[in-house]
C-alpha cells in the first residue's frame, strides 16, 4: 500500500464545513457515540489562534480539521505595495519568533533577482545573527512546551534564556523583535562594539543551562510518559504531506537546508543535523533541544572566523550612501533620498529561494515587473505545511495529547496566517 | 548524525535566464530562470506532467502557489506559451536528489479551472484552498475546497491585482468626548 | 529617629501589635476601598494574537515580573478576568471572536490595546486587518510600539492602574458610547464593500 491510499483510508482529516460541524454538535443521537467538539481560537495551548475542530469517541480523536486565517494581515497583499527595501519589514512580522529568517529568505531572493553577490562579512554576520536567532527560537518553544503539558517552571526557565539572547538582539538591531535588520544587500548596521564579549556570555552561559534542561525535563519520567509514543508520523507521511523541519527530522530523515542546499557559508561550518528515531513528540522536543547545542557550535565557529570588510555590498544601485557622506556631497543626498523614496529597480524575473528556519523550509517565491515594487511575493511557510500533519498525529490519540500534539507542531500563527 | 555533502545537480547551475522554445521535459517547455528549472506545462497536461515527475522522483511538494500577472508588460515567457492573467506555480523538490523544479501554470481569466494535484501531493490541498481563495483559482476534485484564510462568505479575492487595497480607511476619529 | 513605640501609637497599634487592630476604624469612602481592590488585583484573559503576544508573555515571566501588580494569573477563561490584554493585530475573522470574547467577561473590565496593529492597523492597513480594535471594543488604554516592549506594556498597566484610581466607580460603556462601531454578525460591514478598482496606479484608495 502507498502512503497516499495509507493517509487516505486512515481519514483523520475531519473535511466539513463550519455550518454543517455545528449542525453536527447540535444534533444529538443516542447510537452515535461520536460527538464533534471545537477548540479555539482562543485557547491558551494553540499557540495564538488556532482552531482545531475534533471528532471524538469518548477520549479518542478520530477526524479533525485545523482551522486558520484568524491571524491573516493580508501581508502579501501589503507586499505589493512596498518597495524591495521595505519588504523585510513587512516579511519580518510574519514569523515573530524567528524573524531574521523571513528577512533573510526574501533578502535572498531580491539579492538573487538582483544578481549580486554579497560582501563576506555580511554573509557571517547573517549567519551568526540567524543562528542565535535558531536558537532563542527553539528556546521558546521549550518553554512553550514545557508549559502546555504542565511543566510551568520551564516556561519561566526557557524565557530567561531567551531574554539573554534578545539583549544581544536588541543591541545589534535596535530592536527586540521584528528586527528589519538583514536587507538586500547585506544587513542594516554592523555589529556592536563588545560584540565578541556579549556572544561569549551568552555561549558561556547556556550550556549549563541546557543541563538544567535535561534534569528538569528530558530524564524526567512524568515528562517521558506524556510525550513518548504520541503523535508519531512515519518519514513517507511526512514528505508526502510537505512537512519539513524538526517534523520531518525526527522520523530519521536527515534532511536540513543548510547541509541539502547551502546557501550563506554553510557549506564552511561544522555542524551536526540532529534526527530522531520514532518521529512522536517527545523525538521533536529532544531534536530541538539539541538543535540549540548545534546552533552554538555555529556560532563558536562565526566568532573565531568572522572575516573583516564591509557589511553591505558597495553597490551604488541598492545601498545607500554612508551617514558621513551625505554631509559633504549633494549627489550623496539625491542618491539617498531616491533610494528611500523610490527604492531601487529590480530587473524582471522570477525566483524561489528557500532557508532552513527553525520550523523547516522556508521560501520566497518573488516575481519582479522590472519596477521597484515587487509584482508578487509569495512566502512559504513552515508551519503552514506542517500544520497539516496535525490531524494524521492526533488520530486514534487521546484528547490530552492533541495539546502534546499541537506544541510539538510549533506553529507561528503569524506564519500560517500571513 | 551528519550527512555527506554534494553539489547541487549540474543542470541547475551556470544557466542564463532563456525563454527560447529549444528544450522540453515530458512534453512541457523547460526554460531557467536565475539558474532555476521551470516547466511550463498547458493547464490540461498539468497533472499528468506532476505525476510523471513524482515518478521521476519529485516527491515533495513544497510550495505552491498563484500569481497575478495583470499589468505586468515585461513577463518572461517562452514565446510559444500564450500569456493568461493568472499563473499557478508549483515548486516540488526532490529529496533524495536535492533538486528543484518549478511549474508554471497559464490560468485563463474567463476559466479558471484546473485539476487538483492533492490526490498526488496531499500537502497541496491547504495550498490549493488558499490559491482558490486568494485568486479565485478553482481547483477540480479538490476534496475539501472551503476557504482557508478568509472568513466565510467572503466575496472577492484579495491577491488579484483589482482588488482594492485597504478596505477600512484608518479614521482618526475626533478627540472629544474620550 | 523617631521612636518607633511614637510610630505604633500613631498608627492606633498600641503595644499590643498587630493584635491590637480588633478595636480600630479606618474610615475611608467605601468607593476608594473598591476602587483599590480593583487596580490591586487585575486578572488579565490571555488574548495573545500575533508577535505583541510573546512581549506580553516575557512580562508575565522572570525578567520582567508582573506579578508585581498581582497580575501574573492569566486567566484562560473570560469568565474569570477583567481585563483583556489585546496584543496583535485583529484580522477581519477575528474580530467578531474578539467581540465575543469581550461579552463573555464580566463587568467591571477593561481592555488595553497593545501595539499599533491592535491601535490603529499600524502598518497593515489593508483588507484583512480591523484598523484599530477600538472599533470592536471599547479600549482604556493604548500601549504604542511595534511591539512595545514589556517596559511599555508595564507602563500602560499603571496607566491603567492610575485611571481605576482616579477614574469613575460606576461609569460604564454607555455612558460614554465608545467602541463597538462595527456591526456585529457581519464579518465585515456590508457598506465597506468598495467598488472593485482597476489596476493601482499609486496610492491607496482610489
Ligand atoms: S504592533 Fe507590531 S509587534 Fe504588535 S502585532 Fe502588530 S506587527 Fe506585531
Amino acid at each position: 500500500m502507498t502512503t497516499l491510499d495509507h493517509l487516505r483510508n486512515r481519514d483523520a482529516v475531519l473535511r466539513m464545513s463550519e455550518l454543517e460541524a455545528e449542525q453536527r454538535a447540535a444534533v444529538v443521537d443516542p447510537d452515535d457515540e461520536r460527538m464533534i467538539i471545537n477548540m479555539g481560537p482562543q485557547h491558551p495551548s494553540t499557540h495564538g489562534v488556532l482552531r482545531v475542530t475534533m471528532e471524538l469517541q469518548g477520549e479518542t480523536v478520530l477526524r479533525s480539521k485545523p482551522i486558520i486565517g484568524y491571524l491573516h494581515t493580508g501581508m502579501e497583499k501589503t507586499a505589493e505595495d512596498l518597495t524591495f527595501l521595505q519588504g523585510p519589514t513587512n516579511v519580518t512580522r510574519m514569523d515573530y519568533a524567528a524573524p531574521l529568517f523571513t528577512e533573510l529568505t526574501f533578502s535572498l531572493a531580491v539579492e538573487a533577482l538582483l544578481e549580486i553577490e554579497l560582501p563576506e562579512r555580511a554573509t557571517w554576520i547573517r549567519m551568526l545573527m540567524c543562528e542565535l536567532n535558531r536558537m532563542s527560537s527553539h528556546l521558546l518553544f521549550l518553554a512553550t512546551n514545557g508549559m502546555d503539558l504542565g511543566a510551568v517552571g520551564m516556561m519561566i526557565y526557557g524565557w530567561r534564556e531567551r531574554e539573554e539572547i534578545l539583549r544581544f538582539f536588541e543591541k545589534v538591531t535596535g530592536l527586540r523583535m521584528n528586527h528589519n535588520y538583514i536587507r538586500p544587500g547585506g544587513v542594516a548596521a554592523d555589529l556592536s562594539d563588545g560584540w565578541r564579549e556579549d556572544i561569549q556570555d551568552i555561549l558561556n552561559v547556556l550550556p549549563k543551562r541546557l543541563e538544567q534542561f535535561d534534569v528538569l525535563m528530558t530524564g524526567q519520567p512524568i515528562w517521558r510518559e506524556r510525550t513518548q509514543g504520541i503523535g508519531v508520523i512515519t518519514t513517507d507521511e511526512a514528505l508526502a504531506l510537505g512537512a519539513t523541519g524538526p517534523i520531518l527530522r525526527s522520523t530519521g530523515y536527515a534532511w536540513d537546508l543548510r547541509r541539502a542546499m547551502p546557501y550563506l557559508a554553510y557549506d564552511e561550518v561544522d555542524f551536526d543535523i540532529v534526527v530522531g528515531t520514532y518521529g512522536d513528540t517527545f523525538d521533536r522536543y529532544a531534536i530541538r533541544l539539541n538543535e540549540i547545542r548545534e546552533s552554538m557550535r555555529i556560532v563558536e565557529q562565526c566568532l573565531e572566523r568572522m572575516p573583516e570588510g564591509p557589511y553591505r555590498v558597495q553597490d551604488r544601485k541598492v545601498t545607500p550612501p554612508p551617514r558621513a557622506r551625505i554631509d559633504e556631497s549633494m549627489e550623496a543626498l539625491i542618491h539617498h533620498f531616491k533610494i528611500f523614496t523610490e527604492g531601487f529597480k529590480v530587473p524582471p524575473g522570477e525566483v524561489y529561494t528557500a532557508v532552513e528556519s527553525p520550523r523547516g523550509e522556508l521560501g520566497c517565491y518573488l516575481v519582479s515587473d522590472g519596477g521597484p515594487k515587487p509584482q508578487r511575493m509569495h512566502i512559504r511557510a513552515p508551519s503552514f505545511a506542517n500544520l497539516q500533519t496535525l490531524p494524521h498525529m492526533m488520530h486514534g490519540g487521546f484528547l490530552a495529547d492533541a495539546i502534546a500534539v499541537i506544541s510539538s507542531i510549533d506553529p507561528i500563527m503569524g506564519e500560517v496566517d500571513r | 548524525m551528519s550527512e555527506s555533502r554534494s553539489s547541487l545537480d549540474e543542470t541547475t547551475e551556470h544557466h542564463e535566464d532563456r525563454a527560447d522554445d529549444s528544450e522540453r521535459l515530458h512534453g512541457a517547455l523547460l526554460t531557467s530562470s536565475r539558474g532555476q528549472i521551470v516547466l511550463h506545462p498547458s493547464s490540461e497536461s498539468y497533472h499528468g506532467l506532476i505525476e510523471l515527475l513524482m515518478g521521476e522522483g519529485y516527491n515533495v511538494c513544497v510550495d505552491l502557489c498563484g500569481a497575478d500577472h495583470l499589468g505586468n508588460e515585461t513577463r518572461v515567457l517562452p514565446s510559444a506559451i500564450e500569456p493568461e492573467r493568472f499563473e499557478l506555480v508549483v515548486n516540488l523538490l526532490d529529496v533524495s536528489a536535492r533538486r528543484r523544479i518549478r511549474i508554471r501554470v497559464q490560468i485563463s481569466e474567463t476559466n479558471p479551472f484546473v485539476a487538483t494535484i492533492s490526490d498526488i501531493h496531499p500537502g497541496a490541498e491547504a495550498m490549493e484552498r488558499e490559491t482558490n481563495d486568494m485568486f479565485g483559482v478553482c481547483f477540480e476534485g479538490h476534496p475539501d475546497p472551503t476557504p482557508i484564510l478568509l472568513p466565510d462568505g467572503w466575496e472577492g479575492h484579495p491577491l488579484r491585482k483589482d482588488f482594492a487595497m485597504g478596505r477600512i480607511p484608518v479614521q482618526f476619529k475626533a478627540v472629544e468626548g474620550r | 529617629m523617631p521612636d518607633l513605640s511614637d510610630i505604633k501609637h500613631k498608627l492606633g497599634l498600641g503595644d499590643e501589635g498587630l493584635a491590637g487592630l480588633g478595636h480600630n476604624i479606618i474610615t475611608a469612602p467605601i468607593e476608594e476601598l473598591v476602587k483599590w481592590a480593583r487596580r490591586r488585583s487585575l486578572m488579565p484573559a490571555t488574548f495573545g494574537l500575533a508577535c505583541c503576544a510573546i512581549e506580553m508573555m516575557a512580562t508575565g515571566t522572570a525578567h520582567y515580573d508582573m506579578a508585581r501588580y498581582g497580575m501574573e494569573t492569566f486567566r484562560a477563561s473570560p469568565r474569570q478576568a477583567d481585563l483583556m490584554i489585546v496584543a496583535g493585530r485583529v484580522s477581519q475573522k477575528m474580530a467578531p471572536v474578539l467581540r465575543q470574547i469581550y461579552d463573555q467577561m464580566m463587568e467591571p473590565k477593561w481592555v488595553i490595546s497593545m501595539g499599533v496593529c491592535a491601535s490603529s492597523g499600524g502598518m497593515f492597513n489593508n483588507y484583512a486587518i480591523v484598523q484599530g480594535v477600538d472599533q470592536v471594543v471599547p479600549v482604556d488604554v493604548y500601549a504604542p510600539g511595534c511591539p512595545p516592549g514589556p517596559e511599555t506594556l508595564l507602563h500602560a498597566i499603571l496607566a491603567l492602574h492610575e485611571k481605576i484610581r482616579t477614574g469613575e466607580l460606576t461609569q460604564r460603556r454607555d455612558a460614554t458610547g465608545r467602541g463597538a462601531e462595527i456591526e456585529l454578525g457581519h464579518e465585515h460591514a456590508p457598506d465597506a464593500q468598495p467598488e472593485p478598482v482597476i489596476i493601482r496606479t499609486g496610492g491607496l484608495y482610489e
